[in-house]
């Protein structure tokens, strides 16, 4: 149906193919979240990886900033409609975590667990293969802090509320359990190719 | 068969898109438009948004969020759209859209940054610009609910000309013993006793918090990203817990 008066603004051709279904291209970085920035200490900082509630692997930033690290770039689309090109990404890949932790996936699901205990759940095959990483810089600069830093976890094939800010721990779970946005209205897994906004988006 | 029968999946809230039509357009501020729309929509909670969908001649298609200001189950549904001079969906709410116009609304949508009268307070909400907005549909239920618990609103504007809901606020504090409304102004002197003109810190709220004499239950702040940064630290310290704290930040998008 179209609405009377309405041009719209189209994304130049070059760009046009790069973006999503109902998405717009920003220049901005908007944020989002659901309440304060937490305020996260690196002398205290742990990431763990675990399976269920058993721990498989933790590191202290110093010892996460020793793991290899990637730099990834490519666009990045948000729930709320924007996108973001050409952003650059570096960090420590899911597969890199694993590997320095001994382990393969234990399970097909997990719920990445924050700081400001904000919850989402990924399928593990959407972490693995160089899809996902644990982010401490963006565009060549530590993470700031209103953008999930020290480190937030990025999976940029998939709506960005999966890339969880402040991100303190990976679990292995063996169902899919639902996360905090999940739980209120959102689609369980996200693709933006899809329009996996809302819970009965198909 | 066995004779048993099993109980349906849990059902999600069905979020289908809806024909919503335009019964008016008002100047609200300088920058602001109210759009009041008719929709055949569930009543939702105080908070929750709706994403418009305008589609040009040629099927291209825009959506945006905007938080509805109108209380739950109010009809006409109030929407307010800032102008973004390099907007692509606001300018079509500022200079094209008239009453009789047909869109597309989905919604309402949301269950984090919403209050519902059973919640209680006491109730601190604090608006930029207009951030005000998903914070006037709370007053506005709290309001109609005749939920006995004190509320404050604090509302940031560059200007008291820019203050969105200033008038309405004003009577309804007259009327509403449990509610103090605060205006802060940045580039403009105060108009009432207790009004600030700065940008909100930890210091102002500080006072502000003092001077109210409760401690907030449940905070809602929303506005620029900044503009909440500013506040959520402010009242981190003053200790305010985080987890009473939940947040609405609008982006830079038009």
């Amino acid at each position: 149906m179209a609405t009377r008066g309405f041009t719209g603004r189209r994304p130049s051709a070059a760009f046009a193919s790069r973006l999503p279904p109902g998405q717009f291209e920003t220049d901005d970085f908007p944020v989002l979240s659901k309440g304060p920035t937490p305020r996260v200490d690196l002398a205290t900082w742990r990431f763990t990886l675990s399976d269920g509630p058993r721990p498989l692997a933790s590191w202290s930033w110093t010892e996460f900033e020793a793991l290899p690290h990637t730099v990834w770039q490519g666009d990045i689309h948000c729930v709320t409609t924007w996108s973001k090109f050409d952003t650059t990404w570096e960090g420590v890949t899911i597969d890199e975590l694993l590997a320095a932790a001994g382990v393969s996936a234990p399970s097909a699901y997990t719920l990445a667990i924050s700081h400001d205990d904000y919850d989402t759940n990924v399928p593990a095959a959407d972490l693995l293969d160089g899809r996902a990483m644990v982010a401490t810089r963006f565009n060549g600069a530590p993470l700031a802090a209103e953008h999930g830093g020290p480190a937030r976890l990025l999976v940029p094939h998939l709506y960005f509320w999966k890339s969880a800010k402040w991100i303190k721990g990976l679990r292995f779970t063996a169902r899919d359990e639902a996360g905090f946005w999940e739980l209120r209205g959102y689609h369980l897994r996200g693709d933006p190719w899809k329009q996996q906004r809302y819970s009965d988006d198909p | 068969m066995s004779g048993v029968t099993p109980s349906p999946p849990s059902m999600p809230a069905a979020s289908p898109w809806h024909d919503a039509v335009v019964e008016r357009v008002a100047v609200l501020t300088p920058r602001i438009v109210s759009v009041f729309l008719r929709a055949p929509l569930a009543p939702g909670l105080a908070g929750q948004h709706l994403v418009v969908r305008l589609t040009a001649p040629d099927g291209y298609a825009a959506q945006r969020s905007y938080s509805v200001a109108s209380a739950p189950g109010v009809m006409p549904i109030e929407l307010i759209v800032e102008k973004l001079e390099d907007g692509e969906v606001s300018p079509f709410f500022h200079e094209v859209v008239a009453p009789g116009d047909h869109l597309e609304v989905r919604g309402p949508l949301g269950g984090h940054f919403v209050w519902r009268p059973a919640d209680g307070g006491p109730l601190l909400l604090v608006g930029g610009g207009s951030g005000v907005a998903p914070l006037m549909a709370m007053v506005r239920d709290w309001h109609a609910s005749g939920a006995g618990v004190p509320l404050l609103l604090v509302v940031s504007a560059r200007t008291w000309a820019e203050l969105a809901f200033r008038d309405e606020l004003v009577a309804l504090q007259a009327r509403a013993p449990l509610l103090r409304f605060v205006a802060v102004t940045t580039r403009d002197a105060a108009h009432r006793p207790g009004d600030l003109v700065q940008r909100l810190d930890s210091t102002a709220l500080q006072r502000l918090l003092a001077a109210w004499g409760h401690v907030p239950a449940h905070v809602f702040v929303c506005g620029a990203n900044r503009f909440v940064e500013a506040v959520t630290t402010g009242l981190l310290d003053a200790a305010v817990p985080a987890e009473r704290i939940r947040t609405e930040r609008y982006g830079g998008a038009g």
